[in-house]
C-alpha cells in the first residue's frame, strides 16, 4: 500500500487526479476508455466503408457500441467481491443456457448456436466467455496460488464441461476460445512449468488420432485449405485468396477509403465481420495496420498494467486473463484472414458488425475496469 | 472479499502473477511482431503480385462483335439482313448444378438433346464467366416463361443479339449461301481472336466467299465486373467495325421473274450484264430456304435435303455439269471460219446421218427421228446454226480435228472455273488428247471428236460457263469477269474487259446471223418464242442426252425413265444490236430446249421492256 500512498502523496500529480476525478466517480479507467473509444470510431469508418456507405449499418453499429458502452459502465460499478461471490451461480446459469442451446436453440448454418428470447437472440457460448474467467479466478482465489494438484484438477474440470457443451453443437472455434479463457487463468495463476509442458506434450501426441477421429470433414477442410488455398479456388480457398488479395493489392497506402475493388464488387466474403480486417488493409494500406496492431498492443499492454497493478488475487487473474483472451481474438482473426491460420468464426474485436461480440468485450473490460478502481475502494 | 486461507502470502502472489503477464506481454509482443511480418509480407513484399491480382478480378475483357455487313441487290433492296433476336446463355461459374438447371430449363422451353451437345461443345471452348448460348432464337413465349422462371434459374440470361436472315428465303439461297453456327473445324482455321462474341461464320455462297469483308472488326470494352458478374460501369472501349455491306449486280425482281418462270422444273438460269460480267439473276431448282442454317438445322431436316433426289443443296448454276449439247454450234463454227475450214457458204451434204470414211457407224442427226431425213440436200452454216444441224457439225468436227476444236472452245472458258464470287464453282470438261489421257489413261479415237462437234461425249460445262459463252458472242469476244458483287463497302468491284476471241467481224456477224435465226427464222429451233418480240434476240437451243442412245436405237420420250430424259438448254442474248443480257437456261430432264427457251424469253422481256437499264 506504501507505493499508492505514495501515489496519492505526489503534488506533482495532483492536477492528473483532479482530471480524473470525474472518471474516477464513475470507475473508469482512462487510458483505457480512450484506447477503446478510438478503436470503436476507427472500427466506425472502417465499418462504414465495408457495408458500401450504408447508413443502416452505422447507425446498428453504433447503437450496438451505445448499449456495450452501457453494459461496461454497469460492469466498472460493481465491487471485485461481488464477482466473487457471483462468480459461481453466473457460470452455472451460462452452463444451464448451453445444456439449452441443443434442446430449445435456434440453428444458423448447420449449427445449433443461438438461444431466442422473443426480441433478442444470442449466443449463450459468448456469456460463457465472460462467466469462464470469473470462475475460475474465483475458484484460485479461494484455493490458493500457484495452484495445488486437486484444485488444478477441479479447474480443469470446470473448463472442460462448458467446451464440451460448445464443441458438440458444433463449433470448435468458439469452445477452443471459451477454454483459452479459462487456461489463461490456470497460467496466470502460476502453474508449474512442468505442467504447462506436459499438456503441451500430451496436444502434440493427440493431435494425430484427433485428425483421424475427432475433427469433422469441414473442420478438416479448413484446415488444409489454409495450407494450400490454390488447391481449392473456387470452393473453400475462395474466402482466402480473396482475403489475401484484397490485403496484398492495398500495400503500403491502400487503396483509399470506401475504394476497395475486392470489397466493394463482393470478391471479399463476410466483409463487414469476420474478414472486415481485408476491408482495413486494402483501404488504407499497411498503415491502418499498422495504426490497428498499435491500438490494440496499447489496450492488451494497459490491461496487463491493471492486472499487475491489482489489490487480489482474484483481481489480478481476472484482469489479465481477460486481457490475454482479448489478445487472442485480435491474433485468431487477424491471423484468419491474411491465411496463417485456419478458418474459425472469430469476429476482429470491437471492429467488426455484430453486437453480442462488443457487449461481451465491452462487459469484460468493464471487469478490467472494476479491477483498476478496486484499489482505491480498499484503502478508502 | 473474503478468501478462504487468509494467511496465504499475498506478496508472492502478486510476485508469480507478474512473472506470468510478464511472459504474456512477450508472447503478446511476438505475436503482434509476427502478424506484422505477415501483413508487412503481404502488403509489400507481394504488392504487386496481389495489385495485378485484384485488377484482373475486377476489371474484364469483353468483346463486342461487329455487326454483319448487309447484302443489297442493285435496286438497294435488302436481301440479308440482320434481325434482332433474344437467346438463352447460361453463366457456368452461377449456375452451381448445371446439369439441373439444364433440366429446369427443358421441362420450361425445351430443350433438343443437340442444343444440349452443342452447348457442352461451346463450354468446352469459353471462360466459366462467359454467357455460354444455350438455345439461339427464342420465341416471344419462350422469352416470356424464362423471365418469370428467371429466379429459379441462376445462371440463365437472356440477351439480346442480331440473326442473320434472309427475308426472300428460297429465292436467294443459291446466291447468298447461308451463314451458320461456328463448328470445331472452323474453329481450328479462324483466327478466334477475330470472331470473339460471334457465334456464325458464312459457310456456303456470298456469305462464304466475302466473309472476310462481311464480318468487320471486333470491338473491345475493358468492364468493371462484381464477384457475380454483373457489369458496373465500362472503364475503357474500341468501339467494333461493322462489316462491309454488299451491293450486288442482282436485280431482285428479275431473279423473282426468272424463278418463277423455271417454276417447278429442275434447273438453272444464269443472267449476266455482257457489258460488265455482272450477274443479274442466278436460279437453281429446286432451292432451299437459307434461314433454315442460321441457327442449327435440325439433323433429320439436314438429312432430307441432303439426300434428297431433287439435291436441292446443289446449286446447279455454278456446280451443276451438264453436256452443253448443241449451244457449243456457233462457236465452232467461228473457229471453222477464222481457220479457213469453212465461209459462210459452204455446205454440207445432209441425208439425217454422217459416217466417217472408212467406218461403218453412222452418226444420227436429232432430226432424222421425226422427218426421216435430213434438214435440206445442202446446209450452210446459217442454216446449220438456225436448225442445229447435226450433220454439218459432224463433217466439221471430223475437219476440225480434236486439237483444235478443243483450242478454238477453250477461249470461251469452257473447262475452266469462270471465277465468279461464290464457292464451291465446278469447272465442266473440255476434252482433249491430253485430258484423255490424264483421266482416263486412253488415247483419243476419231469417233470422239464427232460427238464433242454437237456438245456430248465427255464435253461438260455449268450453265454459268454457258451464260459466260453467250457474254462473248453478244460482245463479238470480248469478255469480263462474271460476278456477283458490284460493290463492296466503299469499294466498286469492276473488272477490266479482255479480249477473249478475237475474229474477223465478217464472221461473227455471220455467226450472230445464224443465231438470229433460231429465234426470228420461221425454221430455227427457237422460232416459237418469236411472237410478239420488240427487241431482237440471238441464240442457240441445245438438247444434251443423259443417256448414251444404242446405235440407231429411237429415243423415245414418252417410255423413258423421268430422271434419263434429255437436258434442254437455251443460251442467247438480247438485243442484238446491243446487248443488254445474256442468258443461259437449263431444264434439266426437260426433254429438250423448249423447256429452256420459253424460260429465256420471259427473263429476257422482264429485262428489257420494262425499260430499266440497269
Amino acid at each position: 500500500m506504501a507505493e499508492y500512498d505514495r501515489y496519492l502523496a505526489d503534488d506533482s500529480r495532483g492536477d492528473f487526479k483532479q482530471r480524473n476525478s470525474i472518471l474516477e466517480a464513475l470507475h473508469l479507467d482512462g487510458w483505457l476508455l480512450l484506447l477503446l473509444m478510438t478503436l470503436a470510431t476507427f472500427g466506425l469508418f472502417v465499418l462504414f466503408s465495408a457495408s458500401d456507405g450504408s447508413q443502416g449499418a452505422l447507425i446498428r453499429q453504433s447503437r450496438n457500441f451505445g448499449i456495450a458502452t452501457v453494459a461496461m459502465l454497469v460492469a466498472s460499478q460493481l465491487r471485485l467481491d461481488t464477482y466473487y461471490r457471483w462468480a459461481p451461480l453466473f457460470y452455472v446459469a451460462a452452463l444451464l443456457l448451453l445444456v439449452a442451446v441443443p434442446l430449445f436453440g435456434v440453428g444458423a448454418k448447420g449449427a445449433q448456436r443461438w438461444l431466442s428470447l422473443g426480441v433478442i437472440r444470442f449466443q449463450p457460448s459468448e456469456l460463457m466467455k465472460l462467466a469462464m474467467p470469473l470462475m475460475v479466478a474465483a475458484w484460485f482465489s479461494r484455493y490458493g496460488m500457484p495452484p495445488r494438484p486437486w484444485p488444478l484438477l477441479g479447474a480443469l474440470l470446470i473448463i472442460a464441461i462448458p467446451a464440451g457443451l460448445i464443441v458438440i453443437q458444433p463449433d470448435l472455434g468458439t469452445s477452443l476460445l471459451v477454454a483459452a479463457s479459462g487456461l489463461f487463468v490456470v497460467f496466470m495463476a502460476g502453474v508449474s512449468w512442468w505442467y504447462i509442458t506436459g499438456a503441451v506434450a500430451l496436444f502434440l501426441m493427440s493431435a494425430w488420432p484427433a485428425w483421424l477421429f475427432l475433427l469433422k470433414d469441414y473442420q478438416k477442410q479448413r484446415i488444409l485449405t489454409l495450407l494450400d488455398p490454390e488447391s481449392d479456388k473456387l470452393g473453400a480457398g475462395w474466402n482466402i485468396i480473396q482475403s489475401k488479395t484484397a490485403i496484398g493489392s492495398g500495400g503500403w497506402s491502400g487503396k483509399g477509403w470506401l475504394s476497395g475493388t475486392q470489397s466493394h464488387l463482393d470478391f471479399l466474403p463476410e466483409s463487414q465481420t469476420d474478414f472486415i480486417i481485408a476491408v482495413l488493409a486494402e483501404e488504407l494500406g499497411l498503415r491502418g495496420v499498422i495504426f490497428l496492431l498499435l491500438l490494440y498492443a496499447f489496450i492488451i499492454l494497459r490491461g496487463f498494467s491493471i492486472s499487475v497493478s491489482a489489490q487480489t488475487s482474484f483481481g489480478r487473474l481476472l484482469a489479465s486473463s481477460i486481457t490475454l483472451t482479448f489478445f487472442v481474438y485480435v491474433f485468431v482473426n487477424m491471423g484468419m484472414v491474411a491465411g496463417i491460420l485456419p478458418v474459425v468464426g472469430v469476429p476482429l474485436p470491437l471492429v467488426s458488425a455484430g453486437g453480442t461480440s462488443i457487449v461481451t468485450l465491452m462487459l469484460g473490460f468493464g471487469v478490467l475496469m472494476a479491477v483498476s478502481t478496486e484499489k482505491r475502494v480498499i484503502t478508502q | 472479499m473474503a478468501p478462504r486461507d487468509a494467511i496465504r502470502d499475498t506478496g508472492r502472489e502478486a510476485a508469480i502473477h507478474r512473472g506470468r503477464v510478464l511472459t504474456a506481454s512477450l508472447i503478446v509482443l511476438l505475436a503482434l511482431l509476427a502478424l506484422f511480418y505477415r501483413y508487412y509480407g503481404l502488403q509489400i513484399i507481394n504488392y504487386e503480385q496481389f495489385l495485378t491480382q485484384s485488377e484482373r478480378n475486377r476489371v474484364r475483357l469483353e468483346a463486342l462483335p461487329p455487326t454483319r455487313g448487309l447484302i443489297f441487290d442493285r435496286n438497294g433492296e435488302l436481301l440479308a439482313s440482320n434481325e434482332p433476336s433474344q437467346l438463352l446463355a447460361v453463366v457456368v461459374e452461377r449456375a452451381g448444378d448445371l446439369s439441373a438447371l439444364l433440366d429446369r430449363i427443358e421441362s420450361l422451353i425445351g430443350l433438343d438433346p443437340e442444343e444440349r451437345i452443342r452447348f457442352q461443345e461451346r463450354r468446352r471452348r469459353s471462360r466459366p464467366y462467359d454467357a455460354v448460348p444455350l438455345k439461339l432464337r427464342l420465341t416471344d413465349a419462350e422469352t416470356a416463361v424464362i423471365g418469370v422462371y428467371r429466379h429459379t434459374l441462376p445462371g440463365a440470361t437472356i440477351e439480346a443479339q442480331l440473326t442473320r436472315a434472309y427475308p426472300h428465303g428460297e429465292l436467294l439461297s443459291h446466291v447468298l449461301g447461308y451463314v451458320g453456327r461456328i463448328n470445331t473445324q472452323e474453329t481450328r482455321r479462324i483466327d478466334e481472336d477475330r470472331y470473339r462474341g460471334t457465334f456464325h461464320i458464312g459457310k456456303v455462297g456470298l456469305e462464304k466467299y466475302y466473309e472476310d469483308a462481311l464480318l468487320g472488326k471486333v470491338g473491345n470494352q475493358n468492364i468493371e465486373a462484381n464477384a457475380h458478374g454483373r457489369v458496373l460501369r465500362v472503364l475503357d472501349q474500341e468501339p467494333p467495325h461493322p462489316g462491309a455491306d454488299l451491293e450486288l449486280h442482282l436485280d431482285l425482281e428479275l431473279q423473282r421473274v426468272a424463278s418463277e418462270a423455271l417454276g417447278d422444273q429442275r434447273g438453272a438460269i444464269v443472267a449476266l450484264d455482257p457489258r460488265n460480267g455482272g450477274v443479274l439473276a442466278l436460279v437453281s431448282k429446286p432451292s432451299f430456304d437459307s434461314n433454315l442454317f442460321v441457327n442449327g438445322i435440325s439433323t433429320e431436316a439436314y438429312s432430307a435435303l441432303r439426300d434428297s433426289l431433287n439435291t436441292p443443296l446443289l446449286n446447279r448454276a455454278i456446280q451443276g455439269q451438264y453436256p452443253p449439247g448443241s449451244t457449243v454450234k456457233p462457236m465452232l463454227a467461228l473457229t471453222g471460219l477464222e481457220l479457213g475450214l469453212i465461209t459462210p457458204e459452204t455446205t454440207v451434204e445432209d441425208p439425217g446421218w454422217y459416217r466417217i470414211p472408212g467406218d461403218s457407224r453412222r452418226y444420227r442427226d436429232w432430226i432424222l427421228r421425226i422427218r426421216g431425213t435430213g434438214h435440206a440436200p445442202e446446209v450452210d452454216m446459217r442454216m446449220a446454226i438456225a436448225e442445229s444441224c447435226d450433220v454439218y457439225y459432224y463433217d466439221l468436227a471430223r475437219n476440225l480435228g480434236i486439237d483444235r476444236l478443243s483450242e478454238g472452245l477453250a477461249p470461251y472458258g469452257f473447262g475452266q472455273a469462270t471465277g465468279i464470287d461464290i464457292t464451291s464453282e465446278q469447272r465442266g470438261i473440255l476434252p482433249s488428247r491430253a485430258w484423255k489421257r490424264e483421266q482416263l489413261g486412253q488415247p483419243w479415237y476419231p469417233g470422239e471428236t464427232l460427238s464433242v462437234g454437237i456438245g456430248q461425249g465427255y464435253m461438260l460445262a455449268t450453265p454459268l460457263q454457258l451464260a459466260q459463252a453467250a457474254m462473248m458472242l453478244a460482245n463479238r469476244g470480248v469478255a469480263y469477269q462474271p460476278a456477283l458483287v458490284r460493290r463492296m463497302g466503299d469499294e466498286v468491284k469492276a473488272f477490266p474487259p479482255r479480249n477473249a476471241v478475237v475474229a474477223d467481224p465478217a464472221h461473227w456477224s455471220a455467226v450472230i446471223a445464224g443465231m438470229m435465226d433460231v429465234v426470228h427464222n420461221p425454221t430455227g429451233t427457237a422460232a416459237a418464242i418469236s411472237d410478239g418480240l420488240t427487241y431482237t434476240i440471238a441464240g442457240k437451243t441445245g438438247t444434251s442426252q443423259v443417256i448414251g442412245i444404242a446405235q440407231d436405237a429411237v429415243y423415245d420420250e414418252e417410255n423413258i425413265n423421268a430422271r434419263h430424259r434429255n437436258h434442254g438448254w437455251f443460251m442467247a442474248f438480247a438485243p442484238v444490236d446491243r446487248p443488254r443480257i445474256a442468258i443461259a437456261v437449263l431444264a434439266e430432264n426437260g426433254g429438250g430446249s423448249s423447256a429452256a427457251y420459253p424460260v429465256a424469253r420471259k427473263v429476257m422481256d422482264a429485262w428489257l421492256t420494262r425499260g430499266q437499264d440497269g
